[in-house]
């Protein structure tokens, strides 16, 4: 099975408020709230950690759920999160290059 | 504003989080607007290591929308070197620029960057208006071929359009080339007295009729009746709201480092040189004043018809004297879009004739005619 990858969209502008992701698009300026898992999703998004990792370590581990349904549901929301070019999906490893910059704290605040 | 935006902003007051910020890089400019209320001498301008520890203190605040301005910002030499700076921290960044110096390969950077809007000044369609504005000609073809590059470039690009005197006629032709170059156009009768109190830039204002008439335009305003409807008594909700975001979700800093709760309200409240950001934000004797005020705490307009519906600027208002008091412009502005003068217009009405009627007074008294004899 192949493994998914993600970068976060350097496009987009982000910022945590009270633990809450909003995310604008680059595109066309709408405005994003991530809910928890989505926001995990977001942090971890580094281009080069398979989703598969994420979703064992920073979402099984948090939350009482099953592995393979996790993975799932996390497959569909990069998806989603992708088509609103939020996120970059591959099978491949993304390049820092092409990432949002890693050492930045990916919006997030005090 | 979209509703989640403006969810997160209403989230953003109760949590006491700067969310949006205005900062100047520079107040010097390339061009010479007769309206301007800078002084345009740089005083001592942060440097590049400054901006950048600003910038990292207001991303750890939590500041989202970050509006860079001037002065005219491409004049900072290191200017891409911040914006890229802000990017990295994820700021929705929106510029504001007269976009003399864009070219094509600025405005690729623009787009590479990632910024999610610039605003242009554009006063007029005709050049010998805009350039009469500026005072550099040739000025109004370089910002309108910026706009192409920008546009090329599929940035999203806004006219900002403020009305004076000397373009009162001009707005809709500024409309129409809005249009014409796939654009969005504002426009705004506020003319803001000098940072220093010097008032004289407000006799370049347009009058009540000129008012009066951009307030019925349909294609400004959209349902003229409504618009312009005379407004409904406020409410106790509506008296113990706040004025305006300044102070509560919003602020200004100076190229200097100071830090004001708007760019027109230049209450002093800190300076990023000496203190933290959020140490201003949060801490400020000045900036929580000025958080403390509601409408009903104001003088005279409380009693006002327009005080739920007015445009007050609390900034405009300590401009003329009292944070608390009524900004004229805003009165100016209620009446014409309703007819109906505001409680400060009748106030300084009475006032007027009350002062005609005691130097009659003073005239007739016949103790005064026999103590002079």
């Amino acid at each position: 099975m192949s493994r998914l990858y993600m970068a976060r969209n350097p496009k987009v502008a982000a910022r945590s408020l009270d633990g809450e992701m909003m995310i604008m698009s680059g595109r066309d300026s709408t405005l994003f709230t991530l809910n928890k898992t989505a926001s995990i999703l977001w942090q971890s998004a580094d281009g080069t950690t398979p989703l598969d990792e994420i979703v064992e370590r920073r979402i099984c581990s948090k939350f009482e759920v099953e592995p393979t349904e996790a993975l799932h549901d996390a497959e569909n929301l990069a998806r989603e999160l992708a088509s609103h070019e939020i996120l970059q999906i591959s099978e491949e490893p993304i390049p820092p290059g092409n990432a949002a910059a890693g050492e930045s704290r990916a919006g997030e605040s005090q | 504003m979209s509703a989640l935006l403006q969810e997160m902003t209403a989230k953003a007051q109760r949590l006491n989080i700067p969310f949006s910020v205005q900062l100047d890089l520079t107040y010097r400019c390339n061009e010479r607007c007769v309206h301007c209320y800078l002084d345009h001498d740089d005083h001592g301008e942060m440097t590049t290591a400054e901006i950048k520890h600003l910038l990292e203190e207001m991303a750890e605040a939590g500041v989202f929308i970050l509006t860079l301005s001037g002065g005219e910002i491409f004049l900072r030499k290191d200017f891409f070197d911040l914006l890229e700076h802000a990017r990295r921290l994820m700021f929705c960044v929106k510029l504001k620029t007269n976009a003399v110096l864009i070219r094509e390969r600025e405005a690729a950077r623009l787009r590479d960057l990632g910024v999610e809007s610039v605003q242009i000044s554009i006063y007029s369609h005709r050049p010998e208006v805009h350039d009469g504005i500026t005072l550099i000609p040739g000025s109004l073809k370089r910002s309108i071929d910026a706009i192409r590059f920008l546009k090329s470039q599929g940035l999203k690009v806004i006219i900002a359009n403020v009305l004076m005197t000397q373009n009162m006629q001009d707005y809709p032709g500024v409309r129409a080339l809005a249009a014409e170059l796939g654009v969005e156009c504002t426009l705004d009768p506020t003319i803001t007295p000098m940072m220093d109190g010097n008032r004289s830039v407000l006799d370049l204002a347009v009058d009540q009729g000129t008012l009066r008439q951009v307030f019925r335009d349909a294609a400004l305003v959209g349902d003229v009746d409504e618009f312009c409807a005379i407004p409904a008594e406020a409410g106790e909700n509506e008296l113990e709201s706040t004025p305006c975001s300044a102070g509560h979700t919003a602020c200004y800093v100076s190229p200097y480092g100071e830090v004001f709760p708007c760019v027109q309200f230049p209450l002093p409240t800190g300076n990023v040189r000496q203190q933290r950001f959020v140490d201003i934000w949060r801490n400020s004797d000045q900036m929580n004043e000025v958080r403390s005020i509601r409408l009903k705490d104001l003088t005279t307009c409380p009693s006002c018809t327009h005080v739920g519906s007015c445009t007050r600027c609390p900034g405009l208002a300590f401009l003329e004297g009292n944070m608390r008091g009524p900004s004229s412009q805003d009165c100016e502005k209620s009446f014409a879009r309703t007819g109906i003068p505001s409680a400060n217009m009748l106030a300084k009405k009475d006032a007027a004739a009350r002062a005609r009627h005691n130097l009659v007074q003073i005239r007739t008294l016949p103790n005064f005619a026999s103590a002079t004899a």
